[in-house]
């Protein structure tokens, strides 16, 4: 269907600019000389060099990528062998604990931290990276269950059969063809949990001790308290990283791109699907 | 009838992990939380264990029925503007060549992927007294003195629909992009004009899109409470900060428990009304 | 025949309200080519899936070698498949996917690689280890999976409609060259296909399957000349189905009053009483013409010519309305459409077919 009009481009590109107009002030004020952002006074990298002297920074820095790391390594193996697990067995209360392991990503944050905290209190956890990797792995397992689940579904159930025809055992099926394949589906939630959790402002504030600090934390009360133009440095920085990771997500997203023999591991089209039966 | 062979008792254990975390990280705390609000809070540390009802009728107080409807409020503002904007663009979006298609995602990927804080810090950037927008409209001559458009409403509106915009984007364009366009064409050749083929075709076969954002953005914007706590200051109160100034300043455990499961209960009844009503407009699609 | 290699003994198999399989028996010999032929439902996937030992039957057992293994696991038996759509594993090179049975039974590296080796030679694809799945046209993967059953020596080999993906030319070229690769391992194959020219071509033995049982099982040349019923003779080849009444059996030989007129048949080994109705079933090649008016005969008018694939095919309608099908090679005869014709056949060319009670027919597992 014809454009007729430039109108629809037009206003695209419109919110599109909006979208971009904060990152852009972010990352052009970084470099700004002048301590007040609204005045200009030149080109400077001096904010830069005040954040790498930032101890705490780092601090933060390090605590947020160890966490973020040990989450989604976390969610990817519970999650993995949960939606491996769910397709293989048979039990009743499947589906009710299915449920609740995604509830995680449909209630609001606020609720989550403050139900976290509370009952880590209980249980008398000490508050900091422990609770803190506790919490995170728990609202990523979701999004490696999903896109393994997803995965797992539309999988060839012959390849596994083939494998079993050819003298393999269960777990020799998993770890020789199953696993392999599920690969990218496991890598991209392992990706998404690694942002979701990098990105964690309201469930960390909650569940984290006195002394630890994660990244967003650190941005969020520098934020509340009193600006230093520090913080415009640290975000291009964080924002250099993400374009990083999502460029490196699309890449990855290629990688298991089917070639001319179509996607290889879904299976060919049956011919007559009365076929299943004879 | 042969009896089956017999389980193999591995695969048991793949479920375990996922069953253990599940139950003791979700189920438990949400059971905890429930069982929270209905005790009072001990006088310096602690809880009483007594079953009390007080949590719950302490809500029905104006001070924090006005805070729930604050916040019911800003998300139905919120909501409403994120349909306006976002509803043309997902739509505008489809429309577009394959290739176009793919670099306005990759485009609106990114920022989705930017911290929400950074965003966030832009806009105090843009909106603080003699911040770019006051230096903007000054310069047009449109204002004398700077606007301080920073902690105040408007700008936690603005600051939410930023936030969740890219929901609504996504869910009304995957609707939209499997839209069958021929079936516009289909109207048009049968004489509707293109704004009643729009009313009566285009908008029916993309509501359960718009539907799906409206869910996946009202629900957060009655939680986001640090956008209005960075862009509103203090003069913004929603339930996300009581609920968050309750546990860590007053260390009323059990209250910050009922005011979470009410506000439970509040978008649990959204999740079944849309359901409900998603159920009704799929079927109107169909006909 | 040899040895009985593999048994079926009356199979019985449920999914859900339906009843797939009903008592199927077979005892299948050591290095013979047996074909389980029939249309989609019949139950022939699943007979060779409980073969292999993907789904477990409700009833009956699966004795192979000797040894009950019902209940085995497919990864114990010694038995290997070709499945419908090759089920490769893409994320394997084509020596990995061919190595991988004998990687599970541990043997060494060197003797993995010369085993593989072998194994591509033999379905003319050497060289190719390095591949990957994806990288190959579909007559390529079909070999490669034929190479990953081959490569261990099954007791059994299983094959699932394996060339049903593959063009006409390569699917004619593959069968003579599976019919040669079985012939020169000297392995059991049992073939599963629903095309009837396949079966005929390659196998020892057709085992016709319909609705869950074997609908007879034979030769090709049996199959074929011999149907025992009007299924198998419909489905074998193109034959014309014709019902009558018996006037009088001499020497071995019937002759019917069909059709508003005369059909002869030999009787087979079955015992016709006059009076009684006999169904009989004619190839269409067989099927003359004649102007002699007191041969055994039936009045028709020819309806169309068509020509295809070499063979005139001539539509006749007989008196009572049934139809026939005559076929000839060459382009045209000398009869035109409408003409009014007398058809005939020779009495060893008709078959009985559907008879309740035969007596001295060829038994099942012979």
């Amino acid at each position: 269907m014809k454009n007729r009009t430039r109108l629809p481009n037009l206003y695209l590109g419109l919110i599109i600019v909006i979208l971009y107009l904060p990152i852009v002030l972010v990352v052009l004020y970084s470099f700004n000389e002048s301590k007040i952002s609204s005045v200009w006074s030149g080109f400077s990298l001096r904010w830069y060099e005040t954040l790498f002297r930032d101890r705490a920074m780092f601090e933060a820095l390090g605590n947020s990528l160890v966490l973020a790391l040990s989450a989604s390594l976390g969610a990817a193996a519970v999650g993995t062998l949960g939606a491996y697990g769910f397709t293989k067995v048979q039990l009743r209360t499947k589906s009710a604990v299915e449920y609740l392991s995604m509830l995680p990503i449909m209630i609001p944050e606020i609720i989550l931290g403050m139900v976290f905290m509370a009952f880590f209190s209980l249980l008398g956890l000490p508050f900091g990276m422990t609770t803190l990797i506790l919490a995170h792995t728990t609202f990523c397992i979701p999004y490696v269950y999903m896109l393994v689940k997803a995965r797992l579904v539309g999988m060839d159930p012959s390849l596994a059969e083939a494998a079993r025809d050819l003298g393999a055992g269960e777990a020799r099926v998993f770890f020789d063809i199953t696993l392999p394949l599920l690969a990218p589906a496991i890598l991209s939630g392992m990706l998404l949990s690694f942002a979701m959790s990098l990105d964690d402002v309201i469930i960390s504030i909650f569940v984290t001790g006195v002394n630890v600090n994660t990244l967003p934390i650190k941005v969020y009360t520098q934020i509340k308290t009193g600006v230093t133009p520090e913080i415009n440095a640290l975000c291009t920085l964080m924002l250099g990283a993400t374009l990083l990771l999502v460029v490196l997500s699309n890449v990855l997203g290629k990688v298991g791109k089917p070639k001319a023999g179509g996607d290889p591991i879904k299976p060919a089209p049956k011919r007559d699907k009365k076929e299943e039966h004879s | 009838m042969r009896a089956r062979r017999k389980k193999r008792g591995g695969v048991w254990l793949t479920l375990l992990p996922l069953y253990l975390f599940t139950l003791v990280f979700v189920a438990g705390p949400l059971v905890y939380m429930l069982v929270l609000s209905f005790q009072t809070r001990a006088e310096v540390w602690g809880v009483i264990h007594e079953f009390t009802t007080d949590n719950y009728q302490n809500i029905l107080q104006p001070v924090y029925l006005n805070t729930f409807l604050e916040s019911f409020r800003l998300a139905i503002v919120s909501t409403l503007l994120i349909c306006a904007i976002g509803y043309p663009f997902g739509y505008f979006m489809a429309k577009l060549s394959p290739v176009w298609k793919g670099r306005v995602m990759m485009l609106l990927m990114i920022p989705f992927w930017t911290s929400s804080l950074i965003r966030l810090y832009g806009w105090i950037i843009i909106f603080r007294a003699n911040g770019t927008l006051d230096k903007l409209l000054m310069g047009l001559g449109l204002t004398d003195s700077p606007l301080k458009l920073l902690y105040t409403y408007p700008a936690v509106v603005v600051g939410m629909v930023y936030a969740l915009l890219q929901f609504m984007i996504l869910a009304v364009y995957s609707s939209a992009e499997k839209l069958d366009w021929s079936l516009v064409e289909a109207a048009r050749d049968l004489g509707a004009t293109p704004l009643k083929a729009f009313l009566t075709v285009t908008l029916p076969l993309t509501l359960p899109g718009l539907l799906s954002g409206v869910i996946l953005t009202f629900i957060p914007s009655m939680g986001l409470f640090f956008i209005a706590d960075i862009l509103g200051g203090n003069k913004v109160v929603l339930v996300g900060s009581l609920i968050q100034d309750q546990l860590m300043k007053a260390h009323n455990w059990p209250f910050a428990a009922a005011l979470s499961v009410v506000l439970m209960v509040l978008t649990s009844l959204m999740i079944s009304l849309y359901k409900r009503v998603t159920h009704t407009t799929e079927l109107e699609g169909l006909l | 025949m040899g040895e009985t290699i593999l048994e079926l003994q009356s199979i019985a198999k449920r999914f859900g309200q339906t009843d797939v399989l009903n008592g199927v028996s077979i005892s299948i010999g050591k290095g013979e080519f047996i074909t389980l032929l029939g249309p989609s439902g019949c139950g022939k996937t699943t007979t060779l899936r409980i073969i292999a030992g993907l789904e477990t039957p409700d009833e009956g057992r699966v004795l192979l070698n000797g040894k009950d293994v019902t209940d085995t696991e497919p990864n114990q038996r010694d038995v290997n498949t070709v499945f419908q759509n090759y089920a490769l594993f893409p994320h394997m090179t084509v020596a990995a996917n061919i190595g991988y049975s004998l990687r599970l039974k541990r043997r060494s590296r060197e003797e993995i690689r010369a085993a593989v080796k072998e194994a591509l030679a033999l379905v003319q694809l050497s060289g190719y280890e390095r591949r990957m799945p994806s990288e190959l046209s579909g007559g390529q993967r079909q070999r490669v999976a034929i190479a990953r059953a081959v490569v261990n020596r099954p007791s059994v080999l299983l094959l699932d409609e394996p060339l049903g993906a593959l063009d006409l030319q390569l699917r004619r070229q593959m069968q003579s060259e599976l019919k040669a690769l079985q012939k020169q391992l000297g392995i059991t194959f049992i073939y599963i296909t629903h095309d009837q020219e396949e079966a005929l071509n390659m196998s020892d033995r057709i085992a016709v399957m319909r609705g869950g049982r074997f609908e007879q099982l034979g030769s090709p040349a049996e199959v074929y000349d011999s149907p025992r019923t009007s299924y198998v003779a419909r489905f074998v080849g193109t034959a014309n189905v014709l019902t009558g009444t018996v006037r009088s059996v001499e020497n071995g030989v019937l002759s019917a009053e069909c059709a508003g007129g005369c059909a002869g048949a030999l009787c087979r080994g079955y015992s016709f009483l006059p009076g009684s109705s006999v169904t009989l079933a004619v190839r269409s090649e067989h099927v003359e013409f004649t102007r002699d008016k007191n041969a055994c005969g039936l009045p028709a008018v020819i309806r169309e010519k068509t020509f295809a694939g070499g063979m005139l095919r001539i539509a006749l309608t007989l008196a009572d309305g049934t139809e026939l099908v005559a076929s000839r090679h060459g382009i045209d005869l000398a009869v035109r459409t409408g003409e009014a014709v007398r058809v005939t056949w020779q009495p060893e060319n008709a078959v009985p077919v559907d008879v309740d009670a035969p007596t001295g027919a060829a038994e099942a597992g012979a």
